[in-house]
C-alpha cells in the first residue's frame, strides 16, 4: 500500500462517525520498502489537489518522513524539489506489512504483502 | 497501440482457477478487456495519463489492459483475497506493479432489510479521487444479490470525476439507462457482445462533452 492509497481510507465500522478520529488511520508496526516509479509530474500536479494534506503529513512524520511542509504548498507545479519528495512519498513508499488502526474505535486493518484489507465482519458494519 | 496488440497483449493474463458463484465471479476475456479499454481510450480518450479505479477487478484483466494503453495509476477493489492474489502474480508478471495498487473491501453492506446498500462510509474518501471508473460488476443474478450491479454503478459515480466503462446484462439496460438519466449521467451501449451476454456501456456526465459512437463490430 503506497501512502496514495491510505490517503482515501477511513475506518467504516458502524457508528465510528468522529471525524476528527476515523481518518487517518493509523499506520503501526509498519514495513516499508521502496519501490522504484517513474516520476510522472504530470500525476502529481493533477492528484495534489486531491489529497488530504494534514492527513498525508501526519502519517508521514508517524513513518520518520519529516519532509513534508507542514502547510499546503503552492505551485508545485513549479517546486522540482517537492515534487521529487511527493514522489517519493507517495507513490515509492510503500508498506508491504503491517496495520491500520482506527483511532476512534480501535478496529485493526491489516495490511499484507502490500495490500490493506478493509474487509468488515457484518456485525461491524 | 493496435486493438489486435492489446488483445494479444492481453492473452497472458492469467484468470480464476475456480471462479466463485458468491461472488458472481466470471472472466473478463482479452477480447472484451481490449475492446472496452481500446475504446475508451481512443474515441474518449480516458485512459491514457488518467487515474483509474477498477471495481471489482478480480484477476486485473481490465487494471492491466488500462496500464498497457498507458493509464497513470490504477486502484483495484476487490472483496476476494484469491483473486487479489492472482492479480498480483500478474501485476509482477506485466513488470507494472509499480503503477497499481490494490485495495481488499466489499463495497457493500446490507441493511436490517437485507438489501445491499452501498457503504459509503468506506468510499467517503475516495470521492472523486479518480479521473476513470472502469468494471465488469457481478450481474446480481444470483439470489441475495439482486441489485449488486446497481450497487457497482453507484459506486462508480461516486469515485469517478469523469467516464465510466463498465459491463451489463442486456436485459437490464432500459433500466440503467433510466437510472443513469436519474443520476445526470448519460449513458451509451458501446458494443453488444455476441460470445457473451455483457453489453459494454459509457457514462458520460451530461455536462461533458457527450460523443455519439458506432458500436464495434466484433
Ligand atoms: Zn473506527
Amino acid at each position: 500500500m503506497r501512502l496514495i492509497t491510505h490517503n482515501m481510507l477511513k475506518c467504516h465500522v458502524r457508528g465510528c462517525d468522529d471525524s476528527s478520529k476515523n481518518f487517518p488511520l493509523e499506520i503501526q508496526d509498519a514495513q516499508l520498502e521502496q519501490i522504484e516509479a517513474e516520476k510522472n509530474d504530470a500525476f502529481l500536479v493533477r492528484m495534489f489537489p486531491r489529497l488530504e494534506w494534514n492527513a498525508l503529513v501526519s502519517t508521514a512524520k508517524n513513518l520518520s518522513i519529516n519532509n513534508l511542509p507542514e502547510k499546503i504548498p503552492e505551485n508545485i507545479e513549479e517546486d522540482q524539489a517537492l515534487l521529487e519528495i511527493l514522489h517519493t512519498v507517495l507513490l515509492e513508499t510503500n508498506v508491504k506489512e503491517g496495520r491500520m488502526v482506527c483511532r476512534g474505535c480501535g478496529h485493526i486493518y491489516a495490511i499484507k504483502n502490500s495490500v490493506p484489507n478493509m474487509l468488515l465482519a457484518e456485525h461491524e458494519i | 497501440m493496435k486493438l489486435k496488440q492489446l488483445e494479444s497483449y492481453l492473452q497472458n493474463v492469467e484468470n480464476f482457477d475456480e471462479p466463485k458463484i458468491e461472488f458472481e465471479q466470471y472472466p473478463t476475456t482479452p477480447h472484451l478487456a481490449s475492446r472496452i479499454i481500446y475504446t475508451a481510450e481512443n474515441v474518449f480518450q480516458d485512459i491514457q495519463g488518467k487515474t483509474i479505479a477498477d471495481l471489482g477487478c478480480g484477476c486485473g484483466m481490465l487494471t492491466i489492459a488500462s496500464l498497457l494503453m498507458e493509464a497513470d495509476f490504477v486502484t483495484g477493489i476487490d472483496i476476494d483475497k484469491d483473486a487479489i492474489e492472482i492479480l498480483q502474480n500478474n501485476l509482477d508478471e506485466y513488470e507494472i506493479s509499480e503503477s497499481a495498487e490494490i485495495i481488499c473491501a466489499n463495497l457493500s453492506k446490507s441493511s436490517s432489510k437485507k438489501e445491499l446498500l452501498l457503504d459509503t462510509n468506506l468510499l467517503d474518501k475516495m470521492h472523486k479521487k479518480f479521473d476513470t471508473v472502469v468494471m465488469n460488476p457481478p450481474f446480481g443474478t444470483k439470489p441475495g444479490n439482486a441489485g449488486i450491479d446497481m450497487l457497482f454503478l453507484e459506486a462508480a459515480v461516486y469515485l469517478s470525476k469523469g467516464a465510466i466503462y463498465s459491463l451489463h446484462k442486456s436485459s437490464t439496460r432500459d433500466y440503467i439507462i433510466k437510472t443513469c438519466k436519474k443520476w445526470g449521467y448519460s449513458c451509451e451501449v458501446l458494443a453488444q457482445l455476441k460470445f457473451d451476454i455483457p453489453k459494454m456501456y459509457n457514462f458520460h456526465k451530461k455536462n461533458s462533452v457527450d460523443i455519439n459512437v458506432d458500436l464495434i463490430p466484433n
